[in-house]
């Protein structure tokens, strides 16, 4: 094995009930704020509005019941890499669309 | 490389634990049994997807119909291209040689997830069943391409569904098997095994698993979405229902084009595996040749629109990605400067597995040369959709990649299966496979430069000799295959027993017998020394 990337030692984090309730309920409630903002006219922050809170839910879900605040340094990097990936797929693809 | 001595025991085909027969196989997690399912599956698709393109050259023998009708002649281009690039080349290297080999180079004892990588080779089968059953079907074989352009894979009657899910199941199989590799990376290298004194073709298979994990799930999604497009009649990529083509372009090359490097960068591995081997000579430039691969996975992610360069999209857009496909050429060319520099003054034994490499080395670089070509913007307009790019494709995948292969297996040939094999009919078989190979896919620059559209079941009398000349390369070709067959088929039964280390390579997996035992070592070697250490051949002032 190789110690520099074995995954560390400590005791497993265990999260209360209570939280795991507590950011279900929080998703459900950014769940209402999308649903009741796609009925107001925001313009061109439409898109911008419901991806902020989509990501914000992603951060939540990820972080707390794929508990990845609490695991090892290289898989938060992995999930950058992956992450950074799509970003530098999106900005790509807008050389084109951007300049039609 | 490391300090232990040949490892022994029952070998792996006949451990007394194992289950019986053909069950023994099937549900294996053994990764050397799972390699070889893998390489008796390829093997068969191969086969079928070879007597298809020797059909396909049959029929461009002469202009006008030769042995098929048009429509038989789009179905065979677009079965040919399936089953070559997603049920052979893609597996090719890291399905086979890696399962094979890669737990044994780092020191370990099996992959990280031996279940899910039998459940890889099961998915690879089920996609290789159903895109042989699309064949059968009603409606006929699909006859869009293995690109499956929209908006004629949304509109075409033929069995373009079942080709699709196929290719998608084909893609899980593919991610599955990525994951295995890196985390096995990560996790089972043996005690000494620093990421520096890894074995190059692990690397190459880091960098690869990579690209699987994370370009895969595009073509997978975009594929699903044509499904949808052609079950609801939903418009995404179909202009006539609102959709835009183009986006189904730029998806299907996000990944195919990073798929081109999950096929060529195992090649790329196995090329710096048997160069030192057989040139006696520590490898030139090993960091160099390691961070290559991770800049050829990541550059090679960002090149996809090269193929989209005549479809409408944005000067900027064309020009970004014109300069991104330059710079990818850097690190492909680092690869080739310290294979040069590593034969420079070696002691060179030209065996066979080494042969297969200078071909490779040579096409590879012709098909390097002319995807430059094909980079350019200017010479692009010209060439685009002709045989120009079949030829760079094929010089690439099949003078490049698939050469690699068959260097692979000749070179672990020995240690899979514990026998040796002729030496002169290999030779002869190498001789005729590079002259074949040549003849085929060189005659098609020429064809591309003076306009000949890809594709075309016909064409103008003046392209007749360079088809001819063509034709008669992919039988020269295919003699050459069938004498490689051959010899290793008779190898199998009468070739004379293996060493555990005929090469005298310095790699962990000559350290144990040949075939290996069911679970590699019976205790985890210590890693003391670099994998390529050839110093005691060298003269003292060139020892690195």
């Amino acid at each position: 094995m190789d110690h520099n990337d074995q995954h560390s030692h400590d005791a497993p984090h265990v999260v209360s009930y209570g939280q795991y309730v507590l950011i279900w309920l929080g998703l459900l409630a950014l769940t209402g704020i999308t649903v009741a903002l796609a009925g107001i006219d925001l313009g061109r922050w439409v898109i911008v509005t419901a991806l902020v809170i989509a990501a914000i839910k992603s951060t939540l879900v990820l972080n707390i019941f794929m508990h990845l605040k609490f695991e090892h340094r290289m898989f938060r990097w992995f999930v950058v890499i992956a992450l950074a990936t799509l970003a530098i797929f999106f900005i790509l693809l807008f050389f084109d669309y951007a300049f039609h | 490389m490391a300090t232990t001595a040949v490892e022994t025991g029952p070998d792996f085909y006949h451990e007394p634990s194992a289950r019986k027969g053909l069950r023994g196989w099937i549900f294996s997690t053994d990764h050397k049994r799972i390699g070889i399912l893998y390489g008796v599956t390829m093997m068969v698709f191969f086969t079928v997807a070879v007597i298809i393109g020797l059909l396909i050259r049959l029929e461009l023998l002469y202009p006008g119909k030769t042995i098929v009708d048009p429509q038989t002649y789009n179905t065979f281009f677009t079965l040919h291209g399936i089953m070559m690039i997603f049920l052979f080349i893609i597996p090719g290297l890291p399905a086979v040689f890696g399962n094979f080999l890669l737990p044994i180079m780092i020191g370990a004892k099996d992959v990280f997830f031996p279940r899910l990588n039998l459940l890889s080779w099961w998915l690879f089968l089920a996609g290789g069943v159903l895109a042989l059953v699309s064949l059968a079907l009603p409606g006929g074989p699909a006859d869009t391409g293995w690109t499956f352009y929209v908006p004629y894979s949304v509109r075409t009657t033929t069995n373009v569904l079942p080709a699709l899910m196929a290719a998608f199941i084909l893609g899980f199989s593919s991610i599955l098997t990525g994951l295995n590799f890196i985390t096995t990376i990560h996790r089972m290298r043996a005690p000494g095994m620093d990421w520096f004194r890894m074995p190059l073709f692990t690397w190459s298979l880091y960098a690869t698993g990579w690209i699987q994990i994370l370009a895969t799930p595009i073509i997978g999604i975009t594929l699903l979405l044509v499904a949808i497009e052609r079950w609801f009649g939903v418009g995404i990529f179909d202009p006539a229902l609102g959709g835009d083509p183009v986006l189904y372009q730029h998806l299907f090359w996000i990944y195919s084009h990073p798929a081109v490097y999950i096929m060529v960068l195992p090649g790329l591995g196995v090329v710096s595996e048997i160069l030192p081997v057989f040139a006696r000579r520590t490898i030139f430039g090993y960091k160099f040749i390691a961070y290559s691969s991770l800049a050829i996975a990541f550059i090679g992610s960002l090149v996809w629109a090269h193929h989209m360069f005549t479809v409408g999209m944005s000067d900027t857009g064309m020009f970004i990605f014109s300069f991104l496909t330059f710079l990818v050429s850097i690190p492909s060319a680092i690869k080739v400067f310290n294979w040069i520099a590593t034969l420079y003054k070696g002691s060179i034994d030209p065996d066979v597995p080494l042969l297969y490499v200078l071909s490779m080395i040579v096409q590879f670089c012709i098909g390097g040369f002319t995807g430059l070509l094909l980079g350019t913007l200017a010479v692009n307009i010209h060439v685009q959709d002709t045989y120009f790019v079949v030829g760079h494709f094929h010089y690439v995948m099949f003078g490049g990649t698939g050469f690699a292969l068959f260097a692979a297996l000749h070179y672990w040939f020995p240690k899979m299966f514990g026998r040796m094999y002729a030496k002169r009919p290999a030779i002869v078989a190498w001789l005729l496979a590079t002259i074949g190979f040549n003849l085929l896919y060189f005659p098609m620059f020429f064809l591309g430069y003076l306009g000949m559209p890809r594709r075309y079941y016909d064409y103008l009398p003046e392209y007749t000799i360079y088809h001819q000349i063509s034709t008669v390369g992919s039988w020269v070709l295919a003699l050459g295959l069938l004498v490689m067959v051959v010899n290793l088929i008779v190898a199998l039964r009468k070739g004379a027993k293996a060493s555990a280390n005929p090469w005298g390579s310095k790699t962990l997996e000559w350290t144990v017998a040949s075939p290996p035992p069911m679970e590699n070592f019976h205790e985890i070697p210590v890693v003391t020394k670099g994998p390529y250490d050839y110093s005691e051949y060298e003269r003292p002032h060139e020892t690195k």
